[in-house]
């Protein structure tokens, strides 16, 4: 059976890769994942395509890279409620709380009401320290966001990966936050040639 | 492909194809990167279109697809 040929987009999974090494090591990297939020956004307000899941999405491609290539998925079909409208409006609605109390502390940290907390907040649940990915001081809220954003980035490759493994690869991506934003954004764009 | 040069215009009917449940579909292309047949493709970013042309009903989307709305269907 013929394969598809890999194209350069097929290894931006790289790209996500040392994303989260760099942040590991240096938080200011993790200002970076905002590309990651915009970019998407853009080429379904400009483009009216979900191209950026389709073909660009580094996070995507590494659940496929562990669950295809290293063949470390148990390929099992997940609940069908994953991709009901409810569940996904719904864990929309759950990130975006999360994303604006992350914006809401940068604010206080920048106002001085508030200090830096030296932690990453993962899976919505446990402060983990992460002092050593501080080694040079910026502005206590530049490093406020980029832990809040590294924290809300590597929960999501956790989930995703653990997805992942138990379920089919990409199983993350039923419910992702991104991918349903830029969906429904497409389904709006296009209402008009939508014939059925 | 060698079938395909030997028979240029007229092409068996599959016994199968794939049907999604576009109202459930995702769009996240996971079925468009699994088809060999280059079959499927994310249309503006709504839901997946399977080109019954291109189909041959071998099921690999079906088995891909992370949301379990992409289905194996007889042919008529
Ligand atoms: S749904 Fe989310 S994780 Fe999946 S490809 Fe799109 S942006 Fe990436
Ligand atoms: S059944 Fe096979 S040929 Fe048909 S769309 Fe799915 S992967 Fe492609
Ligand atoms: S893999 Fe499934 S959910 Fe994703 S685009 Fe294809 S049919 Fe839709």
């Amino acid at each position: 059976m013929k394969q598809q040929r890999k194209k350069w987009s097929d290894y931006l999974w790289i790209v996500s890769a040392t994303y989260f090494t760099l942040g590991f090591f240096n938080i200011v990297f993790a200002w970076l994942g905002v590309i990651c939020f915009l970019i998407p956004l853009l080429m379904a307000i400009f483009g009216g395509t979900k191209g950026y899941c389709n073909n660009y999405c580094g996070r995507g491609q590494l659940f496929l890279l562990i669950g295809n290539t290293l063949k470390l998925s148990r390929r099992r079909l997940a609940p069908r409620w994953l991709s009901s409208r409810w569940f996904r409006n719904g864990f929309l609605v759950f990130f975006l709380f999360f994303f604006v109390q992350m914006v809401y502390i940068t604010v206080l940290v920048a106002q001085g009401a508030s200090s830096l907390s030296e932690t990453i907040h993962l899976l919505w649940t446990f402060h983990v320290p992460w002092h050593w990915a501080y080694p040079v001081a910026v502005e206590p809220w530049r490093a406020q966001f980029a832990f809040g954003l590294y924290g809300i980035m590597l929960t999501s490759l956790i989930v995703g990966v653990l997805l992942t493994v138990f379920f089919r690869p990409r199983t993350w991506c039923v419910f992702c936050p991104m991918g349903n934003m830029t969906q429904m954004i497409c389904k709006a764009k296009n209402k008009q040639y939508d014939g059925k | 492909m060698d079938e395909m040069k030997k028979t240029p215009h007229v092409r068996r009917r599959p016994r199968f194809r794939a049907e999604n449940e576009r109202k459930r579909c995702v769009a996240c292309g996971v079925c468009v990167k699994a088809c060999p047949r280059g079959a499927v493709s994310v249309w503006r970013g709504c839901y997946a279109v399977v080109n019954d042309e291109k189909c041959i009903g071998c099921g690999l989307c079906v088995k891909a697809c992370p949301a379990g709305v992409m289905h194996k269907v007889e042919n008529e």
